[in-house]
């Protein structure tokens, strides 16, 4: 008799989400994102190199609340994988693999990126004399 | 490249409900994966209403109950029932653990059971353990000397050496932190997995093992080892409490030490 094909048992359908598995995703994603995000904003910078009216086109969508919005994840970005880095750093160097401390530094990677983004784009607007 | 949802022949169904004995107050429904190689079907979740008055604490003791009261057609490993063994290893409420020492009363609400995930099924609760076997030996877990032992005993240790241990030997072979591991999933087939590359560094850390380098040059490999990106998902799933991304770093670390 011939063996019936095996099914693959379920994974993502069904493993709980955990801030282990859900932090390294947001690493990879940020990493994306930042790749990305990177040529929109080399794309801001030609326009500005190539004269009044190119800057002006791409100051209108890059100024608008979308994509402002879109600036802001990209900051946000920046910072949890510049602080996530940080956080392979010493795991690669040997430590921080005890899992609760590997939940304290996890819980502090988002809350540093969080907050140096917020910080970031507060001192921008009031270097601009908007606060 | 990573297959992110599950092959045609494999997508789960709804299967059959088995109620609660009449008169059962203290109840819990049990969703159990269930696939059967005999009827060509898809797998299906079939749910069983246990009542909890007349079985054990544990999710183990409600699978026994279930096989012998009310469906005996239930197919899962089990043997020790006390965490030693290993074999009733499985996808409990969404995490990997033993099914003999999860408490049931750990669980809210419905418990979801499942095998372990990205694994072919045998039937049922019951995974193809095949290929990370065969990845185990293929780290030749023994011990590796050329020099001779010591012609009147055994080859010691001192208590420091034997404490480099601790950590590693209880490890008990259940596969649930391979099985967590999401790097493990997508690249199975090379990486070799948590559980195998602790079983690696618990051979390299043995003072008397003498075939360290032998051991480094094989794990040297973009897929054998330098898969783990650190999710940790292993650690925090572990039944028995191990380390197993601590133990792949520590082979990470050796890698480039001896540079």
């Amino acid at each position: 008799m011939p063996l019936a094909e095996r099914p693959l048992s379920p994974h993502l359908q069904v493993y709980r989400p955990q801030l282990t598995s859900v932090l390294s995703f947001l690493h990879r994603m940020t990493g994306v994102a930042l790749a990305i995000g990177t040529l929109l904003l080399v794309w801001w910078l030609a326009a500005a190199a190539s004269g009044p009216d190119s800057f002006a086109a791409a100051q209108s969508l890059i100024g608008s609340i979308v994509g402002r919005l879109l600036l802001f994840g990209w900051t946000f970005a920046l910072f949890y994988h510049l602080a996530n880095g940080i956080r392979h750093l010493f795991w690669d160097a040997g430590y921080g693999y005890e899992l609760t401390t590997a939940y304290r530094t996890g819980w502090l990677v988002v809350i540093a990126a969080v907050g140096l983004a917020v910080l970031t784009w507060l001192l921008g607007y009031a270097a601009g004399g908007a606060l | 490249m990573a297959e992110f949802s599950l092959p045609a022949n494999s997508k789960v169904g709804a299967g059959k409900t088995h109620k609660a004995p009449d008169g059962a107050t203290n109840t819990k429904t049990f969703k159990v994966y269930r696939w059967s190689p005999d009827d060509g079907e898809n797998p299906h979740i079939d749910q069983y209403v246990v009542d909890l008055d007349s079985c054990g604490p544990m999710v183990l003791d409600a699978l026994i109950k279930i096989k012998n009261e009310i469906d005996p057609t239930l197919t899962f490993r089990r043997s020790c029932r006390e965490g030693v063994c290993g074999s009733c290893a499985m996808n409990i409420d969404g995490t990997n653990t033993l099914a003999c020492t999860k408490y049931l009363s750990e669980i809210d609400g419905d418990a979801k059971v499942y095998p372990l995930p990205h694994m072919p099924v045998v039937k049922d609760l019951v995974p193809d353990l095949n290929h990370v076997y065969a990845q185990y030996a293929s780290i030749k877990p023994w011990m590796r000397a050329d020099s001779p032992p010591p012609p009147d005993g055994e080859r010691l240790q001192s208590q420091e050496e034997r404490k480099e241990l601790d950590g590693l030997y209880e490890c008990i072979l259940c596969f649930c932190c391979s099985t967590s591991c999401p790097s493990y999933w997508w690249n199975g087939d090379r990486y070799l997995g948590p559980a195998v590359l602790l079983q690696a560094y618990r051979w390299i850390a043995d003072s008397r093992d003498e075939a360290t380098g032998e051991r480094l040059d094989d794990l040297e490999d973009p897929f054998k080892l330098y898969r783990c990106h650190t999710i940790m998902n292993c650690t925090k799933t572990c039944p028995k409490s191990l380390n197993p991304a601590k133990a792949i770093g520590e082979i990470k670390k050796l890698m480039v030490e001896r540079r």
